[in-house]
């Protein structure tokens, strides 16, 4: 086991730190009251969630219960479950575990072109003034361009086909990226480059030593939108872009609105949330990670 | 108290490790301006300075007299717009008002990143991270993040990753202006012990009177609007080291303040 030494006050030998709760005081020791306590955080982390889960299934549950729509155009949550059960296991009209795979791995390597392509091009932007100024703006303004607007424009170039999707996602991802490490070089404290400059991190040593580590938060930040661009453009390019000899998500999704199978579309589309929340979750536990260990955390502008 | 710095008798007048008197700083006429045209503004004129190999020196003046304009010009890291400014191939470390240690390292990381950008060989830099900090009275908190550390132990954690870069000249831009007075009364023994034991040519910015003539061998007071050298107070006859109560160094600051305050009136005017 190990031996929390913070904890060791008094004159508690090694073989002795594993009991408990004192008799003599009859007082709980700090170590036994840990365990209880991670419970106790992780409940109270956990029951708003699943409140909130519970009163969105109650919703739908009432919706429908109230017979507005037929069964094909709008399951109940337990058919969902059912059907996303179903599916699960392996045994619907189409290969769901090959459709996940399918639509991640498209996912992670549009992203990974694009995190090195904007990264190049971040970096590329804020070192030499004259690409700023020609392209800085429009990096800025591509930001706000819809990613299924690309679409047409990825089919009549690549046809009905990955590489459109791909176009898109890059599309999407790069200029996220690009501008979170743009905005990260340009907020790098002026202190850090003359301290780091006195220290004699020169040419690229600057970078490698000052300035990526400095604008490490703002780049993991746009890192993350641009994972959630990704996400997007790439169920987007797979709705409407449907190649049959590829299973994927975004396909699935829609051949099961075309053939009406509500309790399907439904599954997948918690499938989907599912994905995008726990690719959320990895990025916000770097970006947390790298602000705690700086010192930029626990005394926050939002609530608790 | 660390074993490594001189002990206080040592540093009496005359016991001084041998130095020779040779400008490690050579300022020429130099002069510096920001902007151009009328609005131009003149932050040095024609200042002329010479720093011995070996001398402590502080740099006195209210603000905006230019004294921290000539730290970064002797620094490199600005260049005059006319005149030179000499550093005569030494090599020079910068000790910044904010202790500029990268967040995103630690303490000992810091000093490492130092030792490394010097050329010291992996092998050799954890033995030698640790002695540094040991110098600064920081040993076995290596493993600490800045922000963890209280303002004078960050600035002394600055003070050894500019001692782990072996520098001739050790520039001080203000280092312990946001320090409270005790931890800088602790600084200034520390400092003045590594400069005698080290042989460091110092250069030291303040605008504090009392810091100036408790630590430097000479005590430039510098004049604002435009920034150039009024007058250079020799500061030898004060045996070191020094006390703020001993009546000839309250004496001394008491003149170089009023000097000083003379010079805020004629601008404030």
């Amino acid at each position: 086991m190990s031996v929390d030494l913070s904890s060791g006050i008094g004159t508690g030998t090694p073989t002795s730190r594993g009991a408990s709760p004192s008799p003599a005081t009859g007082e709980p020791s700090r170590r036994a009251a840990r365990p209880g306590a991670g419970v106790r955080r992780a409940v109270e982390v956990v029951w708003p969630k699943l409140l909130a889960v519970l009163l969105v299934v109650a919703l739908w549950q009432a919706i429908y219960a109230s017979g507005w729509k037929p069964d094909y155009r709008f399951a109940s949550p337990a058919d969902t479950v059912e059907r996303l059960w179903f599916v699960m296991s392996g045994n619907g009209p189409f290969n769901f575990w090959m459709g996940v795979q399918n639509t991640i791995m498209r996912g992670i390597q549009g992203f990974a072109l694009s995190l090195v392509i904007g990264t190049i091009l971040g970096i590329a932007v804020s070192q030499w003034r004259v690409l700023r100024n020609a392209i800085g703006a429009m990096i800025t303004g591509l930001q706000t361009m819809p990613s299924i607007v690309w679409f047409p424009f990825a089919i009549l170039l690549f046809g009905l086909d990955s590489s459109a999707i791909y176009f898109v996602v890059l599309m999407g991802a790069i200029p996220s990226i690009a501008n979170g490490i743009i905005n990260g070089i340009d907020d790098v404290p002026p202190s850090y480059l003359r301290a780091g400059h006195m220290l004699g991190a020169r040419g690229w040593r600057r970078y490698r030593f000052v300035v990526i580590p400095a604008a490490l938060p703002a780049y993991v930040a746009g890192l993350s939108q641009g994972w959630a661009f990704a996400w997007r453009g790439l169920l987007a390019g797979e709705i409407i872009v449907s190649i049959p000899e590829v299973p994927a998500l975004g396909t699935q999704l829609n051949q099961a609105a075309v053939n009406g199978q509500s309790a399907n579309l439904l599954a997948l589309m918690i499938v989907v949330l599912v994905i995008g929340m726990l690719a959320s979750f990895v990025f916000s536990s770097i970006g947390q990670r790298v602000r705690a260990r700086r010192g930029l955390t626990g005394f926050t502008a939002g609530g608790g | 108290m660390s074993t490594t710095t001189t002990p206080r008798h040592e540093l009496a007048e005359g016991s001084l490790p041998a130095r020779t008197r040779a400008p490690a700083v050579s300022i020429s006429e130099v002069s510096k301006d920001f902007g151009r045209g009328p609005d131009a503004v003149v932050a040095l004129h024609e200042v002329d300075l010479l720093v011995e190999r070996g001398e402590f020196v502080c740099l006195l003046g209210a603000s905006g007299c230019g004294k921290s304009t000539l730290l970064n010009l002797v620094a490199g890291l600005d260049s005059p717009t006319s005149g030179t400014v000499d550093t005569a191939g030494n090599k020079i470390a910068f000790m910044f008002q904010e202790a500029t240690l990268f967040p995103w390292l630690t303490l000992g990381q810091n000093v490492d990143l130092a030792l490394r950008l010097t050329g010291v060989p992996r092998s050799a830099r954890p033995e030698r991270v640790e002695e540094l900090l040991e110098k600064v009275r920081l040993g076995g908190r290596g493993h600490r993040r800045p922000h963890e550390l209280s303002g004078g132990m960050r600035q002394r954690g600055a003070l050894a990753r500019v001692l782990a870069q072996d520098a001739d000249i050790v520039l001080m831009d203000e280092p312990f202006a946001a320090l409270d007075a005790m931890t800088r009364d602790a600084m200034h023994d520390e400092i003045e012990g590594l400069w005698a034991e080290l042989g460091l040519t110092v250069l030291f910015v303040t605008h504090n009177v009392r810091e100036a003539v408790r630590l430097s061998d000479r005590t430039v007071l510098m004049e604002s609007g435009p920034g150039r050298v009024k007058e250079i107070h020799a500061m030898h006859d004060l045996p070191r080291p020094r006390h703020l109560e001993d009546q000839r160094v309250t004496e001394r600051a008491g003149r170089l303040t009023h000097l000083l305050k003379a010079e805020v009136a004629r601008h404030v005017r």
